[in-house]
């Protein structure tokens, strides 16, 4: 792993569109949905090149849900985007409902995840949808860190049917892994003997800069990209915490049912050992820049350093 | 013409009989809404949907969509009828461990095509098979029922506003309109206004007909199948509780548990119901 990370030239939006465009010249069951937010994903191209496998519904998100699940009975293979809050928390019941408890077959992709939604602030700041769809049953959920790294997990998703829920930010994520590679199991990105820290998303980045000024202070760090929040890769985990003896999560949302809470919950079955949450606490979002929207919720790798001194004591 | 107008009303007959024996093993349940779209079914399942029991997943079949999922009871007694479900599992309603859940679930029950009960949802639903099939160049109808007091929601709006711009010709929406939802009159609690006039502004071909007949729903649906641009409404005029004037006249007929009183008047529904069967297939 390079010392230092370098953003990929392609942006996530442009991935999850290159990515559709290619399932969807394979296979014409493919379709992808918009609510009237085409234009911020660059998917609005799809319309002339793939028009029968792409609707825009209007700002519509309910009945957006309900006609996934009238495209997938009917055999279509539906890949929806909004913005994390209005594919999960606006629809929610629809979600649950119409394709979840029907059993049938959808890809539900939310963007601008957490503090990267900036400027649209709080109404539009996502810090739970990682909790909701976990709530919901057989449902699969994710939240990617790269851009190779989203471009398998649509594909895997697509194969693998079901409810998906696949988080990503917009624009350009850091480049972490090379084309090729494969993500079944967790990520291991660096290993070490004095903690374990768990990151998924934007906060894998600050877990490798966190790992790398820990080093300088003599302590040595696993850093695990959990880019599968469910299921979760249990068996890295536990293995990580039984060398380390620590485990400190870092996510880009609500530290109650995200990520933080997925590894609290199965660490406390299978291997307890001492544990810090890095996330949003009982907060809503706010406008404002990256940089500082990340300073004010804790989101940085200096968090990741001084909780991670902390909770070295505690072992 | 006069023979499949008898035998649709027959059929209505059976599946108002079936209804209301299955409601009684249960001995609770949603009563009004059940009954009030069993002249619709009869006529759907009698003549219109084009869906058997040896081919159920056949994808130029016709889809049917209950999106006021609480009237599955009567969707249940049709099922039987035309023989996706055995007489037992009629009977099995709601009982622990059944397959028969009171809003239908399309993973248990054969036959049953779409899981709903969350009002607003299947109209949603329903859209989207129609914008399938439209998009394969099917010529399979979809065919949807939503309640009065469903259209509360939202989410119906924004369906129809779909299939209007879509024109979804065969796309053919039955608005169950028996004045009630479970807290009293649709029109004390939010008025409905003229439901013709609302689905004509959003881009349906829209008429209201008489929703206790067979032979005024048939003719609706034949004018339907003659649209070729736009989605179509039929608004049913119907009473909750519709068939047994007991039940019509009861103020809260929406959930029923019945009490001694009902219990007699019900039975009473059911052996009158039972003898105009044994008169019809006697003649």
């Amino acid at each position: 792993m390079t010392k230092t990370l370098q953003l990929d030239t392609l942006e996530m939006r442009q991935v999850y569109a290159t990515t559709l465009k290619e399932l969807a010249a394979a296979d014409n069951r493919v379709i992808a949905l918009e609510a009237d937010l085409s234009s911020s994903m660059s998917t609005g191209r799809l319309k002339d090149e793939i028009p029968n496998q792409y609707l825009n519904l209007g700002i519509m998100e309910a009945n957006m849900m309900g006609v996934t699940a009238g495209l997938s009975l009917t055999g279509r293979k539906p890949f929806v985007h909004s913005f994390g809050q209005f594919v999960t928390r606006r629809a929610f019941d629809q979600i649950f409902v119409s394709l979840a408890y029907a059993k049938l077959n959808a890809v539900l992709v939310g963007s601008d995840a957490g503090v990267t939604a900036e400027h649209n602030g709080g109404t539009h700041m996502t810090f739970e949808d990682i909790g909701l769809m976990r709530e919901v049953p057989n449902a699969k959920v994710y939240e990617v860190s790269d851009a190779v790294q989203f471009s398998y997990i649509l594909r895997k998703a697509y194969h693998e049917g079901g409810v998906n829920y696949i988080r990503t930010i917009r624009k350009n994520a850091v480049h972490l892994y090379e084309e090729g590679e494969t993500f079944e199991k967790a990520k291991i990105l660096t290993e070490g003997k004095d903690i374990t820290i768990v990151a998924s998303g934007i906060l894998v980045a600050e877990a490798l800069n966190a790992a790398e000024q820990l080093k300088d202070m003599g302590i040595s760090a696993t850093v695990i990209d959990m880019f599968s929040i469910k299921p979760l890769d249990i068996d890295t985990l536990v293995a990580s915490a039984k060398q380390t003896g620590a485990v400190l999560t870092a996510e880009n949302h609500n530290v109650n049912g995200g990520l933080g809470s997925a590894v609290a919950e199965a660490l406390g079955e299978h291997y307890p050992v001492p544990l810090y949450r890095i996330g949003v606490r009982e907060q809503f979002g706010q406008v404002g820049k990256l940089d500082y929207l990340k300073e004010f919720y804790g989101l940085t790798a200096g968090n990741i350093v001084q909780q991670a001194e902390i909770l070295i004591k505690r072992k | 013409m006069t023979t499949i107008t008898n035998s649709l009303s027959a059929f209505a007959d059976k599946i108002r009989y079936y209804t209301l024996k299955e409601l009684g093993h249960t001995g609770f349940g949603h009563y009004g809404g059940s009954l009030s779209i069993v002249e619709v079914l009869a006529v759907l399942y009698g003549k219109h949907i084009n869906k058997n029991v040896q081919e159920p997943h056949n994808p130029d079949r016709d889809y049917f969509v209950l999106s006021k999922g609480h009237g599955g009871p009567a969707l249940y007694a049709t099922l039987f009828l035309k023989g996706f479900i055995s007489e037992d599992v009629l009977y099995s309603l709601n009982q622990n461990g059944t397959t028969l859940p009171s809003h239908p679930d399309r993973n248990l029950t054969p036959g049953v095509e779409m899981t709903t009960g969350s009002l607003g949802q299947g109209i949603s639903v329903a859209a989207g098979i129609a914008y399938s099939n439209k998009l394969d160049g099917r010529s399979n109808y979809t065919y949807c029922i939503v309640g009065d007091g469903e259209l509360n929601e939202g989410e119906c709006w924004e369906a129809f506003q779909f299939a209007g711009h879509h024109r979804l010709n065969h796309l053919i929406v039955f608005i169950d309109d028996n004045k009630k939802q479970l807290d009293g009159p649709t029109k004390d609690i939010i008025d409905p206004l003229d439901f013709v006039e609302k689905m004509k502004s959003f881009g349906f071909a829209a008429s209201r007909v008489d929703g206790s007949s067979t032979s005024a729903i048939d003719v609706a649906i034949q004018q339907a199948k003659l649209v070729t641009d736009r989605p179509i409404a039929i608004v049913l005029d119907t009473i909750k509780g519709q068939g047994v004037p007991y039940l019509e006249q009861k103020a809260d007929n929406h959930h029923i548990r019945p009490n001694e009183e009902d219990k007699k008047a019900l039975r009473q529904a059911i052996e009158e119901l039972e003898q105009r069967i044994k008169d019809g297939e006697g003649a």
